[in-house]
């Protein structure tokens, strides 16, 4: 089976998953459909030979059901109805299949499947193991030639992090404030 | 062509959800398919055919190998989308103790 077949038939399975997840009333039932969506692309990732960001999805999806469970289960008071109008929702659903169609030309004047550019990565691929001295090449330009921009991701993810953290004790505070009343 | 007109669709799913949907646990969920969709674009745009993973062993060197450029972006943007999804979730959080619900219309007051 050639390797586009297989990834028509995870796309699929994410395509079937996303909707699911969308329009399921049970959270717990969303929140596992979301995860099959993920293990999926950790599943393209491998057919795509990137055996690195598979592991990395792959953990990532584990840590995000984590805290979706663990944020969300067993708080009752979920939306009524879940889209907003029936018409407004209707619109919004024809202005993006008409978004798809009028964008449809795009991919086609892309590179076709399969045949990359490759300018700048000729050049990671064929110096890279001698000037880093890395055998993974991907990390290579993680933590070589891109070192700056994972710097900033690093920070980002920080932010990220000390955001959520200081918008949790926030509430465990209020919390405590009002409990002596 | 196909690969790329699936993937497109998946984050105009996301997309649908995230501007229709009333529950901010869906919203969430929204957000989160159309970083997936955008991370495996980017994948598949660095694929070649009949290459082997961008990592030198013994079995594979003189090999092609396939992009390595989009796969080490891609990397650094997985690990961001889940300190986005987390932040995400503390505020949904931090909304439902102040309001008791997750329905963005009945989230309205301004009060403190």
């Amino acid at each position: 089976m050639p390797i586009e077949s297989w990834l028509i038939y995870t796309l699929g399975i994410m395509l079937l998953g996303s909707i699911v997840a969308l329009e399921i009333r049970d959270i717990l039932s969303a929140i596992i459909a979301i995860g099959i969506v993920g293990l999926a692309v950790s599943a393209a990732f491998l057919f795509l030979q990137a055996p690195d960001l598979a592991i990395v999805q792959f953990l990532f999806e584990i840590f995000a059901l984590v805290i979706l469970v663990r944020a969300f289960i067993g708080k009752k008071a979920h939306a009524d109805t879940l889209s907003i109008h029936k018409v407004y929702a209707f619109l919004v659903a024809l202005a993006l299949v008409a978004f798809f169609f009028l964008f449809t030309p795009v991919f086609r004047s892309l590179p076709p499947f399969g045949e990359p550019l490759l300018t700048t990565s000729s050049h990671y691929l064929t110096h890279g193991p001698q000037e880093t001295g890395a055998a993974n090449i991907v990390a290579s330009i993680v933590l070589d030639y891109r070192a700056y921009d994972t710097m900033g991701e690093v920070t980002v993810l920080f932010t990220a992090i000390l955001g959520a953290l200081t918008v949790l004790r926030m509430s465990r505070q209020t919390q405590k404030g009002r409990e002596p009343k | 062509m196909i690969l790329y007109l699936m993937c497109f669709a998946l984050f105009l799913v996301g997309l649908y959800g995230l501007l229709t949907k009333r529950d901010l646990i869906k919203i969430i969920l929204s957000s989160a398919i159309m970083g997936y969709s955008t991370n495996l674009f980017l994948v598949l745009f660095g694929y070649r055919r009949d290459a082997t993973y961008a990592i030198l062993t013994p079995n594979n060197s003189g090999q092609a190998m396939v992009d390595p450029l989009p796969q080490a972006l891609v990397l650094t943007s997985i690990v961001i989308e889940l300190g986005i999804t987390a932040l995400l979730v503390a505020l949904a959080i931090r909304l439902y103790q102040k309001y008791g619900t997750f329905d963005i219309t009945k989230m309205r007051s301004l009060k403190g």
